[in-house]
């Protein structure tokens, strides 16, 4: 057994030690955690998307207060109670909807920044991997958290999302209402998104960032060269007093001060949404109540799911379900698909730097046109986006293989 | 510098995606309507020059159906016979002078049906309002009278009243199509509200006869703001059919300032933080332009001879 100093004090520094080995703790998840010193701002994006699943979680515990589920009370406990009877109801409420919105736009720079640095290759794999399962279940937070208000895009929206369980014309009525609870949206099945949205998603969110920071520990972050370092190597020279040369900084308290600077500036650049600008985030048709008598003329999910939005909707209904399920699984499968060895930005990759920047342009092309109507050119520029979407990935095993091997990596 | 090329790449990309689905999409779903400033340029100019004597000779017929709070004149009947009779409860018209447009009433007064918009919708049936002007000179005598003794000042809530709460409830603010709901207590043995049940009886009779008369029950207007854009909302006031076609909303003819005194009444009720969310936001963002001062100079001595 441990040894335990008898004369040791209560709670001082010592007796903390022998119990919880916070030196060591310090050590190795702080003051020893290395990071490479050629990175850049995107880097923090980690940091900033922690940071706002802060202020949804704090946020979202104050909605929690006052919010009804029941589909008689829901829209006015917040559209009413929360937003006008509630002393700063109102605030936490455009917390909590702006950074649901923005947090999904720091995960689209966190995942480009990935793509573009290579940061999901061999030893990363488990990084992007579990990274994936966050985007996943960060997004079933979204789209349960959207049916709460239970307004008119919440309805539909719900309707719309459950219908696709019938898979096309495999028609499995019955999955859509089990998974309704219901013929239609009703109690039952905003009781269920309730619970999903409070309580088991942020339950798997918080255990999967956990997971998220465990896989970066091993291969340690990329950074801006995609140079292979040794760590312990640099780290001696760190620890000798040469930090000049050394090509690591520990976690705390250098690479955190940056973090917190670029947190700084996001977080001006969130309140000034918050505060002024928070409309982008709270589609005026929710603010109409929820009214199974009567469809909204234009039904579109929120910003960040267009671009897979239309590419199920250029399609007809099969092949459209089966574009749909291959543009949420495929990027789960990048690390496999990318056959280079290189671990690079793209702008040294040859060939994967035109698919890299055809891919963003593609998939904002793709958002701008799910949420247009789809009518005239806008349907030919969906389709034409979409088959861009899907032939970028058939093409990305092709085009990686082909790369010329750089600085000798094999 | 590399950083702040890296993020003008980011900021072009997340301003190309924001108009993209902001401006740009909204601009495509929602049709453009020429917002004409509440002019009613419909409707010919009236030259004659009214005489409020005589308007008001004239306005003995109006009370018949309509109160005139402002001249002393009760109300005929109670909301709820009224809007049996004619479908909605007529308005008390104190602030008719002060609220609409001169021109648009004068035309009112002498063709009610066309001047609000609303012959589709009584084609087979006679319109409840009947023509009270049978030239221009009678018209503009009971605008005159009319301008003469509405109020100087109105609230909000009165011109919400007035032009919009007889059709449309506002449960935010506790206004219902029959006035605002009563302070009611329940029976402490009982548990029985008595005096609110009364009411809601009245009320559902009420919305009753509103529904057969529009074809469907008007929306709650509490927050209407949130749900509609600014420019909608004055389009759609100053001529429903530009934004829904067939409505039966009818043009209520208000002129600019009685339109700002509505929709100051939205906008209190529907967005009632507006005034709370200007006074704190300086103070949140200062603080964090200050934080990140003082984490710039955090991260400056930190990377110090670094590089």
């Amino acid at each position: 057994m441990a040894h335990f100093d008898p004369n040791a004090r209560p709670f001082s520094h010592q007796w903390l030690n022998e119990r919880l080995a916070i030196d060591t703790l310090k050590r190795v998840l702080s003051t020893e955690y290395w990071i490479p010193k050629n990175i850049n701002f995107l880097w923090a994006m980690g940091m900033v998307l922690a940071a706002t699943f802060g202020v949804l979680l704090i946020s979202g515990i104050f909605l929690l207060m006052y919010y009804i589920p029941d589909t008689k009370l829901a829209f006015d406990s917040v559209n009413h109670t929360i937003m006008g009877e509630v002393g700063y109801g109102w605030l936490w409420r455009h917390m909590h909807g702006v950074a649901a919105s923005v947090v999904f736009l720091i995960i689209y720079i966190h995942m480009f920044t990935g793509i573009y640095y290579g940061s999901y290759k061999r030893g990363r794999e488990l990084i992007w991997l579990s990274g994936m399962l966050l985007f996943v279940t960060f997004s079933a937070e979204a789209f349960s958290g959207y049916m709460l208000p239970w307004g008119q895009m919440s309805y539909w929206a719900g309707m719309v999302i459950t219908n696709l369980f019938s898979l096309g014309s495999l028609d499995f009525q019955g999955l859509v209402e089990w998974i309704r609870g219901d013929y239609v949206p009703g109690q039952a099945f905003l009781g269920r998104f309730f619970m999903l949205h409070v309580v088991l998603l942020p339950l798997v969110i918080m255990a999967l960032i956990v997971l998220h920071f465990g896989t970066l520990r091993i291969p340690h972050v990329n950074n801006q060269d995609g140079e292979e370092i040794d760590f312990e190597a640099e780290a001696a020279k760190w620890k000798a007093g040469k930090r000049k040369e050394s090509k690591v900084i520990p976690f705390n308290p250098v690479f955190m001060s940056k973090d917190v600077f670029v947190l700084g500036i996001y977080f001006i650049f969130y309140f000034y949404l918050v505060f002024y600008h928070f409309e982008f985030a709270m589609d005026p048709v929710n603010f109409d109540p929820a009214d199974p008598l009567k469809t909204p003329p234009h039904i579109y999910p929120e910003w960040y799911f267009l671009w897979s939005y239309e590419i199920l909707r250029p399609f007809p209904k099969d092949p459209g379900l089966i574009a749909f399920g291959f543009a949420q699984v495929i990027f789960f499968f990048l690390p496999f698909l990318d056959r280079s060895p290189n671990v690079a930005p793209a702008n040294r990759r040859g060939i994967f730097k035109y698919w890299f920047w055809i891919l963003l342009v593609d998939m904002i092309v793709l958002t701008v046109m799910g949420k247009v109507p789809p009518i005239g050119i806008y349907t030919t520029i969906g389709t034409v986006a979409a088959w861009v979407f899907i032939l970028l990935w058939v093409a990305l095993p092709f085009i990686t293989k082909m790369e010329k091997p750089i600085r000798g990596q094999k | 510098m590399k950083e702040l090329k890296i993020l003008a790449v980011v900021v072009f990309f997340t301003l190309v995606t924001y108009w993209g689905v902001e401006p740009y999409a909204h601009s495509v779903m929602h049709k453009h309507v020429e917002f004409k400033n509440f002019k009613y340029e419909d409707l010919k100019p009236i030259t004659a020059k009214g005489d409020p004597a005589k308007g008001q000779a004239l306005a003995a017929a109006c009370a018949g159906c309509h109160s005139i709070k402002a001249a002393k004149m009760p109300a005929p009947m109670d909301p709820v016979t009224a809007s049996a009779t004619y479908g909605v409860n007529p308005p008390d018209l104190s602030l008719a002078g002060k609220l609409l447009d001169e021109k648009y009433l004068a035309h009112f007064l002498k063709d009610p049906t066309h001047t609000a918009l609303v012959a589709h919708k009584f084609k087979n049936r006679p319109y409840p309002m009947p023509p009270m002007a049978t030239d221009d000179q009678s018209a503009a005598d009971l605008v005159a009278y009319f301008k003469s003794i509405a109020p100087k000042e109105v609230t909000p809530k009165e011109a919400y009243e007035f032009a919009c709460g007889r059709c449309h409830e506002m449960r935010y603010a506790k206004w219902t199509q029959i006035g605002e709901e009563p302070k009611t207590k329940p029976n402490i043995q009982t548990k029985m509200d008595e005096e609110k049940l009364k009411f809601q009886e009245k009320l559902a009779q009420y919305k009753d006869h509103l529904v057969k008369y529009m074809g469907k029950l008007p929306p709650d207007l509490s927050i209407i703001v949130r749900a509609r854009s600014e420019d909608f909302l004055k389009t759609f006031v100053e001529d429903p059919q530009s934004q829904l076609p067939g409505t039966a909303m009818p043009r209520v003819g208000l002129n600019k300032e009685g339109y700002e005194l509505v929709f100051k009444r939205l906008e209190e009720v529907g967005d009632p933080s507006k005034p709370k969310r200007e006074a704190v936001g300086p103070w949140v963002i200062g603080y964090f332009i200050i934080f990140t001062f003082l984490a710039y100079l955090w991260y400056k001595s930190n990377w110090k001879g670094l590089k």
